[in-house]
């Protein structure tokens, strides 16, 4: 109870009705006049912990029912698409990696793909086993930290602590490969910046040994837990027709019983000749969404084994010097840097490569017009890119069909009539990112 | 006639190319990537028919190749033959990938079939977007043109088969029937078009922006929006906004 006086508490009247702030541990003080309406008007977020980022729900209650459940998106809108329409092909890649943040290779592989699709080109094949490689890496990062939210969201602390620290273990990997822990821009049109650093594969190995006993670590701590079962099971129910009607994709419908996975039904990159499974559960709630992440944790483990055993030498960008850059990166320690070799040879050997690593680099390559939509399967479901080219140096529309922000909708149907503890599990279950949400 | 101004390109069938016989596609003006002031060579005011172009002006001849023809067959005796032709203005195969170019009154007949039809079987809507083609090196450039596009993907569980409907409207008329009541899941996609694009989805439950604050002015992915970017000042000379700068297209 709060006995000290609070200028910021109180209550008005507006249009909607009489409104409170409330600042905590007052309650008492705040509803000790009988208020005539049963209905109250929860406004969570956009800055609360537990609404997964810049999100703000608004919250019809019935004591603690939720009768209407309205979703507010916007905050973390930062013009993205529209961007690229500004930059040359190339630099599109920089951009999109930003929007879904907690899968950016995701995001780049499929602008590249898109943009290999308009130019009717496909990447080496060591280009092509590499993206599997870091996409299954960023998977297993990505879901941890839709493990560790949740855990974070549903009051076990530890799952969050311990999520972030194995998933600090991928991030680590992925800055030895690309240079970034996040952010990479490391595929480009065309194949990738570099190629796999000298010792990279020994860490990976490394990484595939100690890992599978830290997924198990997870299920010791969490799946067992009696708490964490009652705060999962039925909470956020949606079943197979629900999700296709709404559009949800990805791990949501998939525990709900449907194998979807566009890996499997519609491969690329070579997806139909890895061995892996789609787990999927029958539940349709947030345990069952809780228990097929951490069972693609393992199948992407195994994706990425084989990814290993079947690199071979090879170039990793397209052959054709018009489009691909003709400096392959150097790996620093602060990141990724100018090719010395490549500095030399244009500033001091041939005119002619420093004119055609001018243009390439200013101007950029032309794209055949057209338009092409390229779905690939990120941690959250159908990542779709609608690129439409008119032929020139920059995109004429890049258009995301982020899976958070379609999945996102399946809110007021997951929430409503249910308790509004189970709000929270329901949003942590789709694992949204705001950051792909808004783009 | 064509002026390197970007005002006026002209149509297709002012440019006096036959449909039938024209290779494919759009227009693109100018060669080198040189526009503006800075065309010193002519070159600028030239105007090339590109295969493929951005808007695809003809359509794909029968047989279309692959499954194809049998969605198209499917979605004709779904619809009927008559709709059909009067719903289907254009089709298009590129890069092994379909579009349907839909007249807006027909939007609604040809979606609930396509979702329902045995043989066809749309069951997911994964996208609905907008692209705004003014200026695009294309015939869209001229007034009362339709040159905002509403892009649908739609995917086949059963058959997975992925077709796209698209639907253009001019910026003074820009209405288009809502997909709500056939595809739920259309509800953000078509609020974002809206929001972007200014495209009025006639039958939205809720149609409001959802990216931009309610109370902004303007749809921001027009092409004509202005970027509005600080020019830069450096020692009294300035840089435009990227949108003005002269740039390599």
């Amino acid at each position: 109870m709060s006995t000290t006086y609070d200028p910021y508490a109180g209550s008005r009247e507006t249009t909607e009705g009489r409104v409170y702030t409330v600042t905590g541990g007052d309650w008492d003080l705040t509803f000790a006049d009988p208020h005539d309406q049963d209905r109250l008007v929860v406004n969570m977020g956009p800055q609360h912990p537990s609404t997964h980022g810049v999100l703000r729900l608004v919250l019809d209650l019935e004591g603690e029912t939720v009768t209407k459940a309205r979703v507010v998106i916007g905050y973390l809108h930062t013009g993205i698409e529209k961007n690229t329409e500004y930059r040359n092909w190339v630099q599109g890649t920089t951009f999109v990696t930003r929007m879904d943040y907690l899968s950016p290779l995701f995001n780049e592989t499929g602008y590249c793909m898109a943009v290999e699709k308009l130019l009717g080109i496909e990447a080496p094949q060591r280009a092509q086993t590499i993206r599997v490689l870091v996409m299954e890496l960023n998977r297993i990062a990505s879901h941890l930290v839709a493990l560790a939210t949740f855990g974070m969201e549903m009051g076990a602390l530890t799952g969050m602590t311990n999520g972030f620290r194995e998933r600090e273990m991928v991030l680590d990997l992925l800055e030895e490969i690309t240079g970034l822990r996040m952010n990479h821009a490391y595929v480009r049109p065309g194949g990738l910046a570099q190629d796999l650093p000298e010792g990279a594969v020994d860490s990976i190995r490394e990484f595939l040994r100690i890992f599978p006993n830290r997924v198990a670590d997870f299920h010791r701590l969490l799946t067992g837990q009696p708490i964490w079962q009652n705060r999962l099971k039925d909470a956020g129910y949606l079943d197979v027709t629900g999700c296709v009607a709404l559009g949800i994709t990805g791990p949501v419908l998939r525990a709900a019983g449907l194998p979807w996975d566009l890996r499997k039904v519609e491969p690329y990159l070579g997806y139909e000749t890895y061995d892996f499974e789609v787990p999927t559960a029958d539940t349709s709630d947030a345990w069952g969404r809780y228990l097929v992440r951490m069972a693609e944790v393992n199948e992407s483990l195994k994706i990425v084994a084989q990814a290993l055993d079947r690199l071979e030498p090879g170039p990793v960008m397209v052959d054709d010097k018009k489009i691909a850059w003709p400096a392959q990166l150097s790996l620093g320690a602060d990141g990724m840097g100018n090719s010395l070799d490549h500095v030399r040879h244009i500033m001091g050997q041939s005119m002619e490569a420093l004119i055609h690593h001018f243009k390439l680099v200013t101007e950029g390559f032309r794209v055949p017009a057209g338009q092409v939509y390229v779905p690939i399967e990120s941690p959250r479901g159908e990542l779709g890119y609608h690129v439409v080219s008119d032929g020139s140096t920059r995109p004429w529309r890049v258009h995301v069909r982020d899976p958070s922000f379609v999945n996102l909708q399946a809110t007021a149907a997951m929430s409503e009539g249910g308790m509004i503890a189970d709000v929270i599990a329901a949003i942590a279950s789709i694992d949204p990112v705001m950051g792909g949400v808004d783009r | 006639m064509s002026t390197d101004g970007g005002e006026v390109v002209p149509g297709r069938e002012e440019a006096g190319f036959d449909d039938a016989t024209a290779p494919a596609g759009g227009f693109r003006k100018g060669a080198f990537g040189v526009s503006g002031s800075g065309d010193t060579s002519g070159f600028g005011g030239l105007v090339r028919v590109e295969p493929g172009g951005a808007v695809a002006l003809h359509s794909t001849e029968r047989p279309y190749g692959g499954w194809f023809d049998e969605v198209t067959d499917a979605l004709i005796d779904a619809v009927g033959q008559a709709t059909y032709d009067a719903a289907v203005q254009r089709v298009l195969v590129d890069r092994g990938e379909i579009t349907y170019f839909v007249a807006r009154e027909h939007l609604l007949t040809l979606a609930q079939a396509l979702r329902d039809d045995e043989a066809l079987r749309f069951e997911l809507c994964s996208s609905v977007s907008g692209v705004d083609y003014l200026d695009s090196g294309g015939p869209a450039v001229a007034p009362h043109r339709p040159r905002l596009h509403v892009v649908l993907h739609l995917t086949s569980m059963t058959y997975r088969r992925r077709i796209r409907l698209e639907v253009a409207v001019t910026v003074e008329d820009p209405h288009v029937p809502s997909v709500t009541g056939i595809y739920p899941t259309a509800d953000w996609h078509e609020r974002e078009t809206f929001d972007m694009f200014g495209i009025v989805f006639d039958g939205h439950p809720a149609l409001t922006r959802i990216l931009m604050p309610d109370d902004w002015d303007g749809h921001p992915q027009r092409k004509d929006y202005p970027l509005g970017g600080v020019p830069v000042e450096y020692h009294g000379a300035t840089i435009p906004p990227p949108d003005t700068r002269r740039a390599y297209r």
